[in-house]
């Protein structure tokens, strides 16, 4: 089996450079690569273009890559959680391309399958839709929406061997398996990482196919947006 | 007198049928879990890739990858599955998904509904909002007769960015219940305990339509 392991979060994020193309996993807090963030922090590399369903809040996630003003544009779902990425939008030192949820997975789908582009109902008939090519296939109106790729993918995963092979857990999966196909670089962390064997081949998520960097990460805050409970 | 938010979500949980597959938005569309019938049995989608949304878990369950699209905590039902953000979109698009249920600012006699933007505002996003509305066959909407200021949400035709076209079929608010006609226009079907017609017309600046008695509603 090929060996992918780096040694750290550091390691595996130390070549991405100024104005990368970025997909970051996660679905609000939840599922993000917090050690990939973290090393990013440190490398100080900026101009970068984010692709990711949220922002963070103000104080983790991506939020804390806008505090140190690292990305140039967000294309994200929903950023509605987060002060510091409305100044930045408001005072124009921030682009966002705002894209259905929906859409914005099947874009980053369709680039790791190898599809240019395809047709899809969300949108039609709103200002989503200016400037798109749009097509009526049995009586019903579609618009053409583009593959989207990335120089780099930011993946959490629950589990993986070291030649990439990954399982998620919960609603942790979200965007991650999509953006693993999508990065001409897919760089993983995972909260445990095992010898090939070890994981059962029949619950494997995302094959080690597209994974070309893996580490086991360290000290998983893994903040909650929206503590909910019930009484006993 | 017009209903609260609680009383919406009752009456939304009525047109809940037996073993369909349901997408709740944020806010009241997601008190409507709490009032479904116990004799009725369906499965609760999460678009972040979750189908069988269970209760919100106790203090000692709390699982921080285990989120609905609010990002709230919550756990999963017996029989429940995970699943990718792509894939959760393939059943919501193809059309795999029987009822969505959301909120709204605007919904237009003619079906269309506005809820992602306010111009002038900071745009939050539109999340899997347009994805849903463009899909789903059955969509309900939950929301207030009129603003804040007064002003009616259901009208001849959005003012503020629409978020899809021709696709609300019913609407609940804390006024009425409404059917949207095929051809255009809001049928009258019910009124809230205590609220009149004329009220209700007051309060609509769509096409209203009133055909024979409007029963009140039963919550």
């Amino acid at each position: 089996m090929i060996n992918k392991v780096v040694a750290n979060a550091d390691e595996a994020v130390k070549d991405i450079p100024n104005n990368a193309v970025l997909m970051l996993g996660g679905f609000g807090l939840c599922g993000i690569p917090e050690n990939c963030i973290s090393a990013l922090l440190k490398t100080g590399v900026n101009g970068l273009t984010c692709i990711s369903n949220n922002a963070g809040v103000d104080d983790f996630g991506i939020g804390l890559m806008l505090q140190t003003r690292q990305v140039k544009k967000m294309i994200s779902s929903y950023v509605g959680e987060n002060a510091e990425f409305e100044r930045q939008l408001l005072s124009g030192e921030l682009e966002v391309d705002l894209i259905p949820q929906g859409t914005l997975a099947e874009r980053i789908r369709a680039g790791g399958a190898g599809i240019p582009a395809f047709y899809t109902p969300a949108g039609y008939g709103t200002e989503v839709a200016e400037g798109k090519e749009t097509r009526e296939y049995d009586g019903k109106m579609y618009l053409l929406e583009n593959w989207l790729k990335a120089d780099f993918a930011l993946v959490k995963a629950w589990k993986g061997d070291t030649s990439g092979n990954l399982i998620f857990k919960g609603t942790a999966r979200n965007f991650n398996p999509m953006m693993a196909m999508a990065g001409k670089i897919t760089i993983v962390e995972v909260e445990e990482l095992v010898e090939p064997g070890e994981l059962d081949p029949n619950h494997i998520h995302t094959p080690g196919i597209y994974v070309q960097r893996i580490f086991q990460g360290k000290g998983y805050e893994k903040r909650i947006e929206q503590r909910t409970t019930r009484l006993k | 007198m017009a209903l609260d938010k609680i009383g919406i979500a009752k009456r939304i949980a009525q047109e809940v049928q037996d073993g369909t597959y349901i997408n709740l938005g944020i806010g009241i569309p997601t008190l409507v879990a709490n009032f479904i019938p116990e004799n009725i049995s369906v499965v609760l989608q999460s678009e972040n890739g979750l189908l069988g949304i269970g209760p919100f878990p106790e203090e000692d369950e709390v699982d921080a990858d285990l989120i609905n699209a609010g990002k709230q905590t919550v756990t999963t039902t017996k029989g429940s599955a995970l699943f990718s953000s792509s894939q959760s979109f393939e059943m919501i698009r193809g059309g795999h998904v029987d009822l969505t249920i959301l909120g709204a600012m605007e919904v237009s006699e003619n079906g269309d509904i506005a809820n992602w933007k306010i111009p002038g505002k900071m745009v939050k996003g539109m999340g899997g909002a347009m994805d849903l509305v463009a899909s789903a066959d059955n969509i309900i909407v939950a929301m207030q007769h009129c603003s804040r200021s007064g002003d009616s949400k259901l009208l001849s035709k959005c003012s503020l960015p629409i978020t899809g076209l021709r696709c609300v079929k019913k609407v609940v608010t804390d006024l009425a219940v409404l059917d949207v006609l095929p051809e255009g226009g809001f049928r009258l079907l019910e009124r809230a305990p205590g609220v009149t017609v004329e009220e209700i017309k007051a309060a609509t600046a769509g096409k209203l339509i009133i055909e024979g008695d409007i029963p009140e509603m039963k919550i």
